[in-house]
């Protein structure tokens, strides 16, 4: 099967300083990858580079998504092309109801396929399934999209927006980090039951906890700006037992 | 991890100009520049004005030549030389119009460009339109269907030729001539504007508006607008405004004067969009306007609602004196700024009765390197018994180089009172930019729902069909404006 994304080479600098150093990965649809590393690794720099967020030069290598060049995309084209971002720490937009950014999210991508707009009745029914799917409060639908929302809350809330969304490649950037373990779990059941043959899920991540409830096809250890190892789900427990020190001292040349 | 370069595709979608920059080449009598008694004897004869009028107009003249043009605003302008503006000018042809068939079809065009319902498109729209072009009220729409349930809507000089004892009643009772410097000059030169008149508990059937254009170079604008609503009658109005694109500033300086009796409520909304000057600041309309409202009567509510695009300078400070029992004033504003523009807007509530209440929303958008003031003062006074205020001042910065300010002024009074302020200032960020595109929205609609969402309180309050209107004006004038 071809690859949903293919990253080859791919090097990044940030204000001078190269991050990722030939990174190599390739996503297939269906499967779920773990990236796995140390602080400082690279980790948020490659799922922002991705995304397509500014202030990253990218200095070598490229990446296919869907056959298309994705370096040379918009961010919102990569987003109506299907990739979605699971923010590390998701952005309030004070007055903004959420549903109101969901409408146009949803819009701006049926319109990118040649659609017509979603009318008002399939929309309401379509976010109140996925709300109840993340356990989500129905008023929290009309509040400003992460206005004054707990941390828990502002996560899983980046999960509904992806169930909403439907995406191809979502990359989940420490979609784990500061959620307690019953968050932990709505978050994983809201990834879980979005697993699909055609879909790709790339988790960004420290922990391995995540991955107890995430089972990954892939885990990779990102160190010095590259892929350094890549195994099954057993890499994760190793990661977990032996630190990352020995993994990436074992690597090195 | 939030990069600082400039982002090309913000950059770029800079510029989409002032789209109500256009001249319409139109026959003008105006008035050689200066200004002199000779002159306000000209407009008064000119206007056929009875002559308490007249002598008014000369007083206001004679207090404003003692006054001095007020410094205290944040704002910063070249001296005006009021020698240099032409103190009237009206399309020729224009006295004694009988029908909209007999306007000048340029000026029809004028108005259609702008997007005005003038003419039939006017009934379907369901809103009376008056229009003043130059100093001039060109037309007003739907004048029996109002009169049929005795509301009087109608342009200022003819308020003063078929109701004088009307105008001579409430004229200057809410803003006297000596009120301040630019109330001052209009009460000595004011040419046009709207009258409106509510009888006893009459709900005005339909919106009101009034259209202000600026056509002619080196003109001032001086129009003056009253609104009196008796008991228990209600009106909802609104005010839009535009100018050309022209090199040299223009003076605007309006009066609007609101009385709500017993029971009444007004509702006075404005979206101002004069012409606001270019990216390095030049031209663009100076916007010294005096607007107040006077609740007299117990229960009384009198509403302001602004949407401030527009003009290179915005003073103005639409105000409410709560006078009677129970009387209720608001003012809900949205202040936009872009490029070299600057705003020093606010409003005063001046308790005076008992059980009183004000609310004050007011939201500031600064992009460019404009410089956007709220100033504003809650006055109690001993007599206010049990009176509330509540103030919320936002300020919303785009880039680096703008600034918001807050001005708030509080003197209470009476011990019963309670006053709250609240004030924020939040910036646009990147990190907001980037989170919308993300989910798949362009920067354009990515920023307009970013700065509709921080106005929404303030739209909320506007008469449906004009809200979209002003958000779309809204989305115009900061284009361009994050980079």
């Amino acid at each position: 099967m071809n690859a949903l994304l293919q990253v080859s080479g791919l090097r990044v600098a940030v204000g001078g300083k190269e991050i990722l150093t030939g990174l190599d990965l390739t996503v297939r649809a269906g499967e779920v990858h773990a990236i796995m590393g140390p602080n400082g690794s690279g980790k948020s720099t490659l799922a922002h580079v991705l995304s397509g967020r500014d202030g990253y030069v990218v200095t070598g290598g490229s990446v296919s998504y869907l056959g298309r060049d994705l370096l040379a995309m918009a961010p919102e084209e990569r987003a109506r092309a299907g990739l979605f971002l699971g923010f590390q720490y998701p952005i309030e937009i004070p007055g903004v109801s959420n549903v109101y950014l969901l409408r146009s999210a949803l819009n701006a991508r049926r319109s990118a396929r040649g659609e017509s707009e979603i009318d008002a009745a399939s929309f309401l029914r379509l976010v109140k399934d996925k709300a109840r799917l993340m356990q989500m409060d129905e008023t929290f639908l009309q509040r400003g999209v992460n206005e004054g929302f707990s941390g828990g809350e502002k996560k899983r809330n980046e999960i509904f927006q992806m169930a909403v969304l439907e995406p191809i490649l979502a990359i989940l950037d420490e979609t784990d980090s500061g959620l307690d373990i019953d968050a932990l779990k709505v978050v994983s059941n809201g990834v879980n039951s979005l697993r699909d043959p055609a879909r790709a899920f790339v988790l960004v991540t420290h922990y391995q906890r995540l991955l107890d409830y995430i089972r990954p096809d892939f885990v990779h250890v990102l160190a010095g700006g590259r892929i350094i190892r890549t195994g099954d789900r057993t890499l994760a427990l190793e990661l977990e037992a032996g630190g990352y020190e020995q993994i990436v001292a074992a690597a090195s040349p | 991890m939030t990069g600082n370069a400039p982002n090309q595709e913000l950059e770029d979608f800079i510029g989409r100009g002032y789209a109500h920059g256009f001249v319409t080449d139109i026959e003008a009598d105006t008035v050689a520049p200066g200004l002199s008694e000779d002159v306000i004897r000209f407009i008064s004869a000119k206007k056929d004005e009875p002559p308490f009028l007249l002598a008014w107009r000369l007083k206001a003249y004679r207090h404003w030549l003692t006054l001095r043009e007020p410094g205290w605003a944040k704002l910063h302008h070249p001296p005006i030389d009021y020698q240099a503006i032409s103190y009237n000018s009206a399309p020729k042809a224009s006295p004694g119009l009988k029908s909209i068939d007999e306007v000048d079809p340029k000026l029809l065009q004028t108005y259609e460009k702008l997007g005005i319902p003038l003419h039939e498109r006017a009934r379907l729209a369901g809103v009376a339109v008056d229009a003043v072009f130059d100093s001039v009220s060109v037309t007003t729409t739907f004048k029996d269907k109002l009169a049929a349930v005795g509301v009087i809507f109608c342009s200022f000089s003819e308020a003063v030729r078929e109701h004088p004892e009307l105008v001579r009643q409430y004229l200057g009772t809410v803003v006297p001539y000596r009120d301040n410097y630019f109330a001052a000059l209009n009460s000595a030169v004011f040419t046009d504007g709207s009258f409106v008149y509510i009888p006893k508990g009459v709900r005005c059937p339909m919106e009101l508006s009034t259209y202000f254009r600026i056509n002619q170079a080196k003109t001032g604008q001086f129009e003056r607008t009253l609104i009196v609503a008796e008991a228990g009658s209600h009106v909802s109005y609104l005010e839009g405004c535009t100018a050309p694109q022209r090199d040299e500033n223009q003076l605007h300086a309006a009066v609007v004067e609101l009385v709500a009796l017993k029971d009444a409520t007004i509702k006075y909304s404005t979206v101002q969009n004069w012409y606001p000057g270019d990216e390095e600041g030049r031209g663009g309309i100076y916007n010294f306007v005096t607007k107040r409202g006077d609740c007299r009567g117990a229960n009384s509510r009198i509403s302001w609602t602004q949407v401030e695009a527009g003009s290179a300078i915005t003073w103005k400070y639409p105000s409410c004196i709560l006078r009677g029992e129970n009387s209720v004033g608001e003012f809900y504003s949205v202040a936009v700024t872009n490029n070299l523009q600057q705003a020093d807007t606010g409003t005063k509530m001046i308790h005076i009765g008992r059980n009183t209440r004000s609310t004050i929303v007011s939201k500031g958008i600064s992009a460019g390197r404009a410089q956007n003031a709220y100033r504003g003062l809650v006055k109690i006074l001993p007599t206010a018994e049990n009176a509330r205020n509540y103030t919320q001042c936002d300020s919303l910065l785009m880039g680096a180089r703008c600034g918001a300010h807050t001005f708030p002024y509080m003197e209470v009074r009476n011990p019963t009172a309670v006053v709250e302020h609240e004030a924020t200032t939040s910036r646009i960020g990147d990190d907001q930019l980037f989170y919308c595109r993300q989910r798949g929205l362009s920067t354009e609609d990515a920023v307009n729902l970013i700065v509709n969402g921080f106005c929404k309180q303030v739209f909320r309050q506007l008469p449906m069909e004009f809200a979209v209107e002003a958000q779309n004006l809204l989305n115009v004038s900061l284009e361009g404006a994050v980079g």
